[in-house]
Order: structure tokens, then C-alpha cells, then sequence
């Protein structure tokens, strides 16, 4: 079973349909397949073939603009992302207020593997206090399961996908069992000097944890943990395995990897799910509506084949959405019915509501000691070697800091592929130098920057959702999602520690902040949905009132419709959700494939 | 760009310009700033490996004599030494007309800024030392003299602000166009982009020099 035209749908019926293919999809599609079940996965965008499409060592004079961003590529020419960005032409979304305070962005790739093709790759495990954040402020929801449901997934999607880092016992901050964790990138200069000074301040600096391959995946040994008693599963795993390389430490991992190197669910997931045999893959299939029948079960989804245009059905015993948050809340919310004439799967009137993004806020500054140094590759695996976590959970939990969630900080500098900005905006520091004296204050401010970026927790709010727009629809027909967006004081708060914090450690490196430090939090402060780490929407929880879904991300509504991208995490800890979403896809997995088994779905 | 923005260019324009041969140039510019470019962009789904020239996504703007203009100015902010050639010897002044005559909002609002600025460097090249001089027929040190009042906008007198503000747009630009060039990557050392065995991390000697070996 293979790619697939949308005639190839007709007449059939798969045990599990997919909506989407990145990391959610992706992990659905894999562990399904890998016990035998027959899998329909249906992706919106174009077919992507990483290993003939990524631009793995061209430089900026090959493209237009020298790579610049556009419209059409709004994260720069050789960014992998394909159809995709802030806007996405003729499949509009709207907004009740454009204010920067009161807008979502919306990131979208339609294409296959989604957003897992130029994401960070930044792979971090929530920890204990992070599903049980309610119980510990009285504030947001807690998850209805804890950190021990969650862990053993962690450890599986940590050998399966291959995530470097180290263990180092923090606070909140969980450990990998021996095994899982790949050797992190020794650190860059930059690295070392910012986690001395920062450690001055009381403020750890530790390994980061990507996605990122740096030795060979141990084939032998990870797929009969991944698998126990399934000998067809784990050689399609090994085989899998050691078709990926170690990274080259070269040419960013944004612009996805062709040799398999990095996370990319196209690369990752979708080749062992595919040569199972048991998979079917449908690109260009716009689900725009689950399908019930009469005792109100799900039958199968409605899509547009966009190369025909033509609306066609595919049909399933079980349905499951991992199309993005807040895609799949529209696809509920655009399925009415009799029976749900608010959306299916609304009763509780709760989808689309309690949508979150990460808090994001930045500050760049200029290291003096790190100019003029002699020159050396500092390429690396192209983000993150090192990282601070949360370090003030104590402080903060006695009420000390004025907002109630944390946030960790994303670091670097180093001597990078230079760009259109490696000679630009430098007045600052020269007074306006041209000529001679230009190109050698070029030479010795390269490689002595360094910025800080806060990726903080988000508390769900009433004002924070999305709805289906009442006139607006894209070019397929298809009801488009209205935003609305509100931050508490946690988050501009938060915001304006991470201000305040990212200049003491630039003034403690000896450093120049550039353009200051922003002490308004709500000036510092990103705007909503474009850190691209929106999760909510569909929430799960422990009753069909207050929520979506069940613990197992099963609808309280629908017992055969699952899903299992973002949107049903009740919150949105600092830690980058991608993670999450494959730890809690592979656990839902399991539990359609037990409940399959017993004939209940 | 609307009309009344049109002709109050013009006007700013003429006025600065004393002799008739500059009026016309600067029209000529103003002209050319209003004719909106006239192609399109590439889309979202480019092909990312294949090599893009100046010129094949849209058509170009520069006039010879813009051309002539630019690539004084450009290597004036990026001249020849010994480490590496100038802005115009690696094809900057083809990559600035690529940029402002790009399709898209924000090479839009540079195509203005840097059609109105080059003209401006001719009006100002008549205003200083007489009317029919043109800026790339001017000495090196009369050039100078110009680029010293502008490089810098914090400190520029009031009357040149905007095109200090120029100046400071097109050396970003040029710098761009400069140092992501295989010359330009030379010329800061970057050592980069090759694949590697293993990755060793900074070498002692960058340690000891920053004080953590």
C-alpha cells in the first residue's frame, strides 16, 4: 500500500483514517501500522520528498533575494516549508481585532509532514508539574493523566526519532532513562561563556534536546524495546533506523535534512508505516468534515481533492484528527449535523476554546570578548547545544515573581553562514563606518552576537479561541476559523522577567544589549500563535462538561473519533509541545489498537 | 504609490536640482519609482535547487546611469583590499536591481527609498559643485564629502536626514549583497557549510581567548 490516487479510496474501508501527517499524524500512522492496521492518512498539501527536494548546502547568492523571506516563503527562500506560512493563498482565516495584543498568527504548511519539515526540532519532556498545573496554582486545568502515563512514550519516541541531550536531574526537568538520549553537541564558544555568566547569576545552563541524530541509531538493540513480541515491527524499525545518517554538521536543519539526519515525520515516521504495507498515503485531500452514521458514530470524512476539486468520502471504523489544533477544531466545528448542530463533538460547547501559544520575547546583545576570534566551524547541529530550563519553580510557587508559570531560554551565537544581516544595522556599535573601516568592523563584530529567546507557558484563557467565521469561507467552500486573542498579566509579566533577565546576563557577559531592555511586558511580548506552538482547542479532561475528550483523547461525544495533535493538551507548559504531541499520539495509538482488538471500536 | 506622493517627489526632487539636465534626471528617477514592478513573485512551492540569476524572475529597474551610480556608491561603502574584491566586483550592484524591482511589499518600499536616494546624490552633486555635475563625475574626495555628511543618521544635519536614512538602507543592502558572496564569506572567515566527521567544539586557542581554558 503506497501513495495513492483519491479513486483509490472508493469502496474501501480502513480500520483507522488519519487526518494530517506531521508529528501527530505521523506517529498515529506509524505505531498503527506497525500492529496491523490499515491506515488511510490524509494530508492537504502536496507529496514532499526530502531526500530530492532539500536545498542541503546551497548558499544565499544561489537564490533569489540571496534568501531573503517573502510572502511565499516567510522564514526565508531555503526554508523547507512548501505552501505553507502566515497565509496560505485562498484559504483565509480572520481575526476580530488585528492588534498585535489581540491577534493569532497562524502558521500553516500544506504539505506532507507539515511543520515536522522545518521545525526547531527542539525536544524537550514536559515534566510532573506540568500535567498537574491547576493542582499546583489553582490556576488552568490539570491533564487527566500524570507524568508517569506519559513517561514511557517519552522514552519510546525519544529512541524511535532519536533526540541528543543529557541528563542533568533539574527540577521539573525529567530525566531519560539510559538509552534514550543521543550524545548532545559539544558546546559552542558562545554557549560556554553565556552558561558561565549565567551560572554567576544562579541560572543553569545545560545540554539542549533536539531531534537531531548525532551517531547512528542503535538499530540492534532500539527496536525490540520499541516493539516487545513484534518481530515484523521491529525489522521494519531497524530497517528504518539504518536508513537515517548522523548528522554532518552542516547546512540547517529548517531546511529539512535529506540524508535523514533530523525529525522530519516524512522521513522518520512515514517509511517504516509505509513499507509495512499497511498504510495508504492521499495527498491534496482537504477533510473538511467527519462523517456520522445514524447511531452517531463516525463513518469516514468528507474531503475536496483539490487537483479535481471534486468532494469525495473515505470511510473508516475510526477516525482519527491530528490535521493541527486548530484545523482539527475547524473540521469539528464545520461537521454539524442534527444531532450536533454546533459542531460535532461540542457539547460541551468547548471546542475551539482554550486555544494557547507559547510566551515568546527576545533580546540580542554584542559580546566584546567574543570578537575577532580565530576562525573555526561553528556550524554544529545548527541550533540549541545548550539551554537553561526553569530554574525559579521554588521562588515562584511562594508567590515571589508576579506570574505564575515558567518559561526557558533558548540561546546562541556563533560564527553562522553570514547573510543579509551580518553587515547590516551595525551604527550602533560603529557610528556609521563605510569603506575600509567598514569592512573591518564587519570582520570583527561577526560571530560576537548572541540573542536570548524566552519560551514561556501560556495559561488557558476564556478570551484565547477560535470560531468559525459566520460569512468567510476559502477557495474550496470550506468555513474559515475567526481568532481571538487575549494574554493575562502571566504571561506580559513573564515576558518582562525574560526582558529583564536576558540583560543582566548580556551585561554580566560584558556585553551591549541592542535596542534595550523592553520592561513593559506587553511590548516584549510576541504576538499570539507566531512562536508556532499553538495547542488547545479540543481539550481533554476528566468530564464531558469542562471538556472535549477523555484521557485518551477519545471524544466524550464520539466514541470512534481520536485526536491527537495538540489540540486536546489541557495546557501548554514551556516545553516545546512537538514532543508531547508524538509521546501522546503513540499512547492513544496503543489504546485504538487495544480497544480494536476487543471489538469495542 | 499615489499621485500627490508622486509629485511631491518630483517637486522635492527639482527643486533640489539646479540645472535643468538634473530636473530631468531626477524625474526620470521619480518616474521610475512610481511604475510599480511589473512581475511576479515566485510563489510557495519555488524550486529551491535550482541557481536563480538577477533578471529571470522579474525584470530590472536600473537605467546605465543608475547602474553607473549605484556601483560608486557601492564600493565606496565596500571598496577593493587586500582581503577581498569590492561590492560591484561580486555582482552587488546586479543584486540591488534584482532587490528593488522585486514584486513584494517590502522591496517595494526600498525600490523608493533607493531610486529617490541615488537621484538625490545627483541633485546634491549640483547643488555643491555646479550644475550639470553628476555624482559618479565627481572626485573620490568630493564623493566622500557627501557620504561623510550621510553615513551616519543620528549625527546627520536636519536637512539630510532622509538621506542619511538613505544611505544607511543601501549599505545595509550592499553589505548584504556583499557578504553572501563566496568572496564576502571569505572575507569574515566564515569556514563553514562542509560536512564534517564529528563536530570538536571550539578549539583551545578560542577558549583561551575568551578566558574559559
Amino acid at each position: 500500500m503506497p501513495f495513492i490516487e483519491p479513486t483509490g479510496v472508493d469502496g474501501k474501508t480502513y480500520d483507522v483514517i488519519v487526518v494530517g501527517s506531521g508529528a501527530g499524524g505521523g506517529q498515529t500512522a506509524y505505531t498503527l501500522t506497525m500492529d496491523g492496521a490499515r491506515v488511510l492518512m490524509l494530508e492537504a498539501g502536496r507529496k514532499y520528498t526530502p531526500a530530492l527536494e532539500t536545498p542541503m548546502f546551497q548558499t544565499p547568492e544561489l537564490a533569489p533575494l540571496r534568501g531573503t523571506d517573502t510572502p511565499g516563503k516567510p522564514f526565508g527562500f531555503y526554508d523547507a516549508t512548501v505552501d505553507g506560512g502566515w497565509q496560505v493563498p485562498g484559504e483565509p482565516y480572520t481575526q476580530t481585532n488585528s492588534d498585535t495584543a489581540s491577534r493569532f498568527d497562524w502558521w500553516r504548511a500544506r504539505m506532507l509532514g507539515g511543520r515536522t519539515n522545518h521545525w526547531g526540532r527542539i525536544s524537550l519532556r514536559n515534566g510532573p508539574y506540568d500535567f498537574k498545573p491547576h493542582a499546583r496554582d489553582g490556576l488552568g486545568f490539570d491533564w487527566p493523566i500524570s507524568y508517569e502515563d506519559m513517561a514511557p512514550y517519552y522514552d519510546k519516541v525519544e529512541m524511535l526519532v532519536g533526540v541528543y541531550g543529557a541528563n542533568d536531574g533539574l527540577e521539573n526537568t525529567p530525566n531519560s532513562p539510559p538509552g534514550c538520549l543521543l550524545p548532545p553537541p559539544k558546546p559552542l564558544v558562545s554557549d560556554l561563556l553565556i552558561a558561565d555568566r549565567s551560572r554567576k547569576l544562579g541560572i543553569p545552563a545545560i545540554a539542549g534536546h533536539r531531534a537531531v541524530v548525532t551517531q547512528p541509531l542503535d538499530w540492534k538493540n532500539i527496536p525490540a524495546k520499541l516493539h516487545p513480541g513484534n518481530p515484523t515491527a521491529q525489522k521494519l524499525a531497524a530497517d528504518a533506523m539504518r536508513s537515517r545518517a548522523a548528522c554532518l554538521w552542516a547546512t540547517p536543519c529548517g531546511r529539512g535534512c535529506s540524508i535523514g539526519a533530523n525529525y522530519q515525520s516524512v522521513t522518520v515516521h512515514l517509511p517504516p508505516a509505509l513499507a509495512s504495507g499497511k498504510l495508504d498515503i492521499l495527498t491534496d485531500a482537504m477533510v473538511h468534515e467527519v462523517t456520522l452514521d445514524k447511531a452517531g458514530r463516525a463513518t469516514g470524512v468528507n474531503f475536496i481533492d483539490k487537483k479535481s476539486g471534486r468532494e469525495l468520502h473515505a470511510s473508516a471504523r475510526v477516525v482519527v484528527l491530528a490535521a493541527s489544533a486548530c484545523e482539527s477544531a475547524r473540521i469539528l466545528l464545520n461537521s454539524k449535523s442534527a444531532s450536533f448542530p454546533d459542531g460535532l463533538a461540542n457539547s460541551s460547547g468547548k471546542v475551539g476554546k482554550y486555544l494557547m501559544d507559547t510566551v515568546g520575547s527576545g533580546v540580542d546583545g554584542q559580546i566584546p570578548l567574543l570578537e575577532s576570534l580565530p576562525p573555526h566551524n561553528e556550524d554544529g547541529a545548527s541550533g540549541l547545544h545548550m539551554y537553561t530550563p526553569w530554574w525559579l519553580y521554588q521562588e515562584q510557587h511562594a508567590g515571589k515573581l508576579g506570574f505564575a508559570r515558567g518559561y526557558h531560554i533558548e540561546f546562541g551565537g556563533g560564527r553562522r553562514m553570514p547573510g543579509l544581516e551580518t553587515g547590516a544595522e551595525l551604527e550602533w556599535l560603529t557610528g556609521g563606518s563605510y569603506g575600509q573601516q567598514f569592512k573591518q568592523d564587519v570582520r570583527r563584530y561577526y560571530g560576537s552576537f548572541v540573542y536570548f529567546a524566552g519560551r514561556g507557558e501560556m495559561i488557558p484563557n476564556e478570551h484565547s479561541y477560535c470560531e468559525i467565521d459566520p460569512a468567510v469561507k476559502d477557495k474550496w467552500g470550506i468555513p474559515v476559523l475567526r481568532f481571538h486573542w487575549q494574554w493575562s498579566e502571566h504571561e506580559t509579566r513573564q515576558a518582562a522577567h525574560m526582558q529583564k533577565t536576558f540583560g543582566q546576563i548580556i551585561e554580566a557577559m560584558g556585553g551591549r544589549v541592542r535596542e534595550g531592555v523592553e520592561t513593559d511586558g506587553a511590548k516584549a511580548i510576541h504576538t499570539g500563535g507566531s512562536i508556532i506552538h499553538e495547542v488547545g482547542g479540543a481539550i481533554m479532561g476528566h468530564d464531558a462538561k469542562s471538556s472535549v475528550t477523555n484521557s485518551w483523547c477519545q471524544t466524550w461525544d464520539v466514541a470512534n473519533l481520536f485526536i491527537t495533535d495538540g489540540a486536546p493538551f489541557p495546557s501548554n507548559a514551556d516545553k516545546n509541545p512537538t514532543l508531547t504531541i508524538m509521546a501522546n499520539a503513540w499512547r492513544v495509538a496503543d489504546h485504538i489498537l487495544e480497544r480494536m482488538r476487543r471489538k469495542e471500536i | 504609490m499615489d499621485r500627490r506622493t508622486t509629485i511631491k517627489w518630483v517637486l522635492a526632487v527639482a527643486a533640489a536640482a539646479p540645472g535643468m539636465g538634473d530636473a530631468a534626471r531626477a524625474l526620470e528617477a521619480v518616474a521610475a519609482v512610481a511604475n510599480a514592478p511589473s512581475g511576479h513573485g515566485y510563489g510557495t512551492d519555488p524550486d529551491l535547487l535550482r541557481v536563480y540569476k538577477a533578471g529571470e524572475l522579474w525584470p530590472l529597474t536600473f537605467t546605465a546611469a543608475q547602474r553607473r551610480t549605484a556601483k560608486v556608491l557601492c564600493d565606496l561603502i565596500i571598496p577593493a583590499d587586500a582581503s577581498s574584491p569590492s561590492a560591484s566586483e561580486v555582482g552587488v550592484v546586479d543584486f540591488l536591481d534584482e532587490w528593488i524591482s522585486a514584486p513584494y511589499e517590502a522591496q517595494r518600499q526600498d525600490r523608493a527609498t533607493l531610486l529617490k536616494g541615488l537621484a538625490w546624490l545627483d541633485s546634491e552633486a549640483a547643488a555643491r559643485h555646479g550644475a550639470g555635475k553628476s555624482f559618479v563625475t565627481l572626485s573620490n574626495k568630493q564623493q566622500t564629502a557627501i557620504c561623510d555628511d550621510i553615513c551616519y543618521a543620528p549625527k546627520a544635519k536636519q536637512n539630510l536626514v532622509a538621506a542619511a536614512n538613505f544611505f544607511a538602507r543601501y549599505r545595509d543592502l550592499t553589505a548584504g549583497g556583499f557578504y553572501t558572496t563566496p568572496q564576502g564569506r571569505k572575507d569574515v572567515q566564515y569556514v563553514g557549510n562542509v560536512p564534517l566527521p564529528r563536530f570538536d567544539g571550539p578549539p583551545l586557542e578560542v577558549l583561551k581567548k575568551v578566558g574559559l581554558a
